[in-house]
């Protein structure tokens, strides 16, 4: 297979407009005459699925929550960034692609990414317009703040709500063409499995997760937006159904799935209490501005953190990047928080926690500073914790927080299989192997809102009016596969619930697969999800029967799906011999412990095919052509 | 952060689908940490259930950090329980003493039908916003983001009206079962922002009627809403709703008819 990224030709910054310009229109008349899914309406598929109505496409959208307004995307805090420059401090579109570029470690396309940063000032523009809230200066032009070490302010936001003032843009926007009729919204519908025709996408399969129907739906697109998968992990910050099911299924299908092994997990969450923990609570990075980290010196240390004295304090940032301190990048503060922890340093109940110390802030700079620079988040982890920040250092914990991986797209956005499109956290394509803070708003709104509805046309109109419809052969035998799928599940007499297997994946993921990586124990991690695999297959514990609403067999079916994915992580990241961005490689560092690339060998996109006869799956290389930037090695020291 | 644990006698409605006859089920629970929130606790619960081979309670939740609006249980005879200002999923177990029962029932209001259990169907929350709560503007159409200065003190008094979670709370705390404090933060909050003001008045009369519709009830102004709503929106938006309604119906004669939103019929869930 080659795999054609479809960059255009061209000086960087004019490649999108070229293309935009040669992509084939559709007759504003005939638009009605193409059916458009779109899976998930989170930022990236509620802005789609909004955009493409508005053109005049009949869309059927699709989530499992509830309402679209409850997309994991609410929950997201910090910030949107746009190269808008408006407090006039040297941004711009280029400064926001290089930075973009080099976060990703190098390992993202130039042209994607520059896209990404062209479109990024007309997200601002377009959410301020729908009435999204800003936050304002006291003359009333949008504020700015900085964000995950960028030098420039670029950063926009609605108090800590960002996500959530973003989302409800878009479901704005989704809402009122719901009340046109030009969108058809399933809420609590689940895609179980997309549907090909002649090696073309033509729709899907879905559950109605309240009656248990199965029903297939047909169309001339199918786009997924349906976000990323790190609960593969099983702990992690994202809402407790995210999940991987809609990816994968469309992979076992044909698509690509690309940078698997790519995953950001978060310095500054709270950690586990326990053995009922359901999900970890992200805190503001923003904390590592004012806050110390630290652990005891002495292994099993049980004496309370405030009796314990400076000399015995082991400021390990500190002391192992005096340049930067405790204000190291998102993964190299995970990373070291895991080993002092592997050291026996830990502290907390389970032992998987790092102080963050505010008590030589509030000493400086009085206690009023600091409840006013971060008294909600104080507050926040009191609730959580009932541990009084102001009085008592917090513990904190680094916690799966983003996939970059995902289906393989071109410049189009659309999977190697032709007519399904992914966008937003569930495709690959501009963070590389490591994204920026505030750059996932960014991405899902400028793929939902400002790429594919323009991308999406150039393969419209090659395609005949006539759909196949949902009685043609391949909708029936979709259909009947997943529900053989779901009967298999639902007979699963054994003793293990869904849950507990799950809990053994995300412990094997976060321990081998995590933060740090190394060729035994990928090894071993690869035995070990086979055998969780096998446990599954046999020893499954499901109640409860298909046509009605039952959790239990929702998470199994999520759950046989993430057990396949984790497979696949685990030998990408086997096969990628080098450190980059999430992906930490202990074989390969620098004599100061930092990442080492490898950019004559790996400067590629890893797009693995799925292997039906159960042997290995096939890579396929993506060679990353650096025309503009210089690739260099980062340094913390 | 201990590791000190309690034990609780629950009371739930079990009710096996929307036509089904509910009961309260009563389920011991053992070694609840102090430190989990109560739907961890829910968790544990059904754990339990599904090792006795018996169906667990059916109850949403997704974000468990209060800002998706998932969660809905009403504790105790309160929505997201005893605390003030947080959802359900913000709830922590040491909240609730050692030995105590604790009863769990759904949001009970006849626009939001039982599905199941603790689960019900919000949908008319969403048609509410579909019948007028956005800014009639296409993608692609906005001028620069700072052509529209909008002072701090009214972004922030957006924002505020902004940050209802459409959790419905505030219908199952009212006696009337009015949707009044949803509609008008959606109301408000684009009232008082240029961008929104010009659609304000029909926006108000149609997302009103929409609500009417839909079997809410009247408001009458008791407030239960407002001190039980997880994000505290004040009662002062229901004031500025109604204004907006009341200087529509006595200045505007362009109106057209508003036709009520319809439960889509491609819809089932069997409520
Ligand atoms: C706690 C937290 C804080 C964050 N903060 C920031 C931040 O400050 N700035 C930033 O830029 N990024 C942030 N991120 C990342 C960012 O929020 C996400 O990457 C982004 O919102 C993903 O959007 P999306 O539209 O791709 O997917 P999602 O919002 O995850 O939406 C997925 C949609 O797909 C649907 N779906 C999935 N599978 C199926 C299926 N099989 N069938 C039907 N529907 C399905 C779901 O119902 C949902 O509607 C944060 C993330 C977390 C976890
Ligand atoms: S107003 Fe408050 S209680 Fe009502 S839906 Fe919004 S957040 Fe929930
Ligand atoms: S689960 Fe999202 S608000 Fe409670």
């Amino acid at each position: 297979m080659k795999l054609d990224s479809k960059i255009p030709a061209g000086p960087l910054a004019e490649k999108w407009t070229k293309h935009k310009f040669g992509i084939k229109l559709v007759n504003p008349a005939n638009k009605r005459k193409y059916d458009i899914i779109v899976v998930g309406t989170g930022l990236a598929g509620g802005a789609a699925a909004a955009s493409f109505a508005e053109l005049g496409y009949n869309v059927k959208a699709f989530c499992f929550q509830d309402s679209p307004r409850r997309a994991h995307s609410i929950a997201a805090q910090g910030g949107i960034n746009a190269a808008k420059n408006y407090p006039n401090d040297g941004d711009s579109i280029y400064r926001l692609f290089y930075d973009t570029i080099k976060g990703g470690d190098y390992r993202a396309r130039e042209g994607n990414v520059h896209r990404l940063a062209e479109v990024s000032n007309n997200i601002i523009d377009q959410c301020a317009a729908q009435g999204v809230p800003f936050a304002r200066e006291y003359g009333g032009t949008l504020a700015n703040r900085s964000f995950g070490g960028a030098l420039v302010s670029r950063t926009f936001y609605a108090r800590g709500q960002t996500g959530q003032q973003l989302l409800l843009g878009a479901y704005s926007a989704l809402s009122r063409q719901i009340s046109k009729g030009k969108v058809k919204m399933y809420t609590r519908t689940e895609m179980l499995d997309v549907v090909m025709v002649d090696g073309k996408a033509q729709g899907i399969v879905t559950r109605n997760l309240i009656t248990g129907k199965i029903e297939s739906h047909s169309a001339h697109a199918v786009v997924l937006g349906t976000g990323g998968y790190s609960n593969v992990f099983y702990l992690s910050t994202n809402a407790m159904a995210s999940n991987a099911t809609a990816a994968w299924r469309a992979h076992r299908k044909g698509a690509l799935f690309a940078n698997p092994c790519y995953t950001q997990i978060h310095p500054t969450c709270i950690p586990a209490h326990g053995t009922h923990q359901s999900k970890l609570t992200l805190m503001s990075e923003s904390l590592r501005n004012d806050g110390r980290v630290w652990v005891p010196r002495k292994p099993g240390d049980t004496r309370k953190p405030n009796d314990i004295p400076e000399n015995e304090r082991y400021y390990y940032l500190e002391e192992k990047y005096p340049t930067f301190g405790n204000l190291v990048p998102r993964d190299v503060a995970s990373r070291n928080a895991k080993y002092v922890c592997d050291d026996g340093l830990g502290v907390g109940v389970t032992k998987r926690a790092v102080y963050l110390d505010f008590r030589d802030a509030i000493k400086r700079d009085s206690k009023r500073v600091v409840a006013e620079r971060y008294g909600n988040l104080f507050d926040m982890y009191y609730r959580i914790t009932d541990d009084d920040p102001y009085e008592v250092p917090m513990m904190i914990y680094p916690a799966p927080h983003y996939t970059m991986g995902g289906l393989w797209v071109d410049y189009n956005l659309m999977t190697n299989i032709p007519g399904l499109y992914a966008i937003g956290e569930a495709n690959f394509s501009d963070h590389g192997a490591n994204r920026l803070g505030a750059s996932a708003l960014m991405q899902g709104l400028a793929d939902g809102y400002f790429v594919i509805p323009y991308t999406i046309g150039d393969y419209l109109t090659g395609t005949s009016y006539d759909i196949p419809s949902t009685d043609h052969p391949e909708f029936k035998k979709a259909e009947n596969e997943c529900k053989a799928r779901l009967q298999k599940l639902i007979e699963s007499k054994g003793t293990r619930t869904p849950d507990e297997i799950h809990i053994e994946l995300g412990k094997v993921m976060m321990d081998k697969c995590g933060m740090s990586r190394n060729a035994e124990g990928l090894d071993y991690a690869r035995k070990k999800i086979q055998e969780l695999q096998h446990e599954f297959k046999t020893n499954l514990k499901v109640v409860g029967g298909t046509e009605e609403l039952n959790v239990t067999l929702e998470k199994a079916n999520r759950l046989a799906d993430f057990l396949e994915l984790a497979e696949l992580m685990v030998v990408d990241a086997r096969d990628r011999e080098e450190s980059c961005g999430g992906h930490f490689r202990e074989e390969h560092q620098t004599d100061e412990g930092e990442a080492r690339r490898d950019d004559e060998n790996y400067t590629y996109a890893a797009a693995w095919e799925y292997n039906h006869k159960g042997a290995d799956p096939i890579l396929h290389k993506e060679d990353l052509i650096f025309e503009n930037v210089k690739l260099t090695q980062r340094s913390y020291k | 952060m201990s590791a000190e644990t309690r034990n609780y006698t629950l009371k739930v409605w079990r009710q096996s689908g929307s036509s089904a006859k509910g009961e309260i089920k009563t389920y011991e629970m053992k070694n609840v940490s102090v430190g989990a929130s109560f739907l961890e606790m829910f968790d544990q619960l059904n754990e339990q259930l599904l090792a006795n081979g018996e169906d667990p309670v059916a109850f949403d939740h997704d974000c468990r950090e209060g800002i998706c609006g998932m969660c809905s249980m009403y504790i105790n005879g309160r929505p997201h329980g005893p605390d003030t200002g947080i959802t359900t999923c913000q709830l922590h177990m040491r909240t609730f003493p050692d030995g105590e029962t604790i009863y769990v029932e759904p949001w009970r209001a006849k626009p939001f039908p039982v599905i199941k259990d603790l689960t019900v169907d919000r949908g008319a929350f969403d048609r509410i916003i579909q019948a007028g709560g956005y800014v009639s503007v296409n993608t692609g159409n906005a001028q620069d983001a700072n052509e529209i200065l909008i002072p701090k003190a009214i972004a922030d008094e957006a924002m505020d009206a902004a940050a209802c979670i459409g959790c419905g709370a505030c219908v199952a705390a009212c006696k009337n079962a009015s949707a009044m404090l949803f509609v008008s933060a959606k109301v408000s909050q684009l009232a008082v922002l240029p961008q929104g003001k010009s659609e304000s008045s029909r926006r108000a009369q149609n997302m009103l009627a929409q609500m009417d519709s839909e079997g809410f009830g009247a408001c009458t102004n008791t407030g239960a809403c407002s001190s039980e709503c997880p994000k505290e929106i004040s009662l002062t938006h229901i004031a500025r709703l109604n204004r907006e309604y009341l200087r529509n119906r006595f200045t505007l004669n362009d109106v057209e008819e508003f036709q009520p939103i319809k439960k889509p019929d491609y819809l089932d869930f069997g409520v």
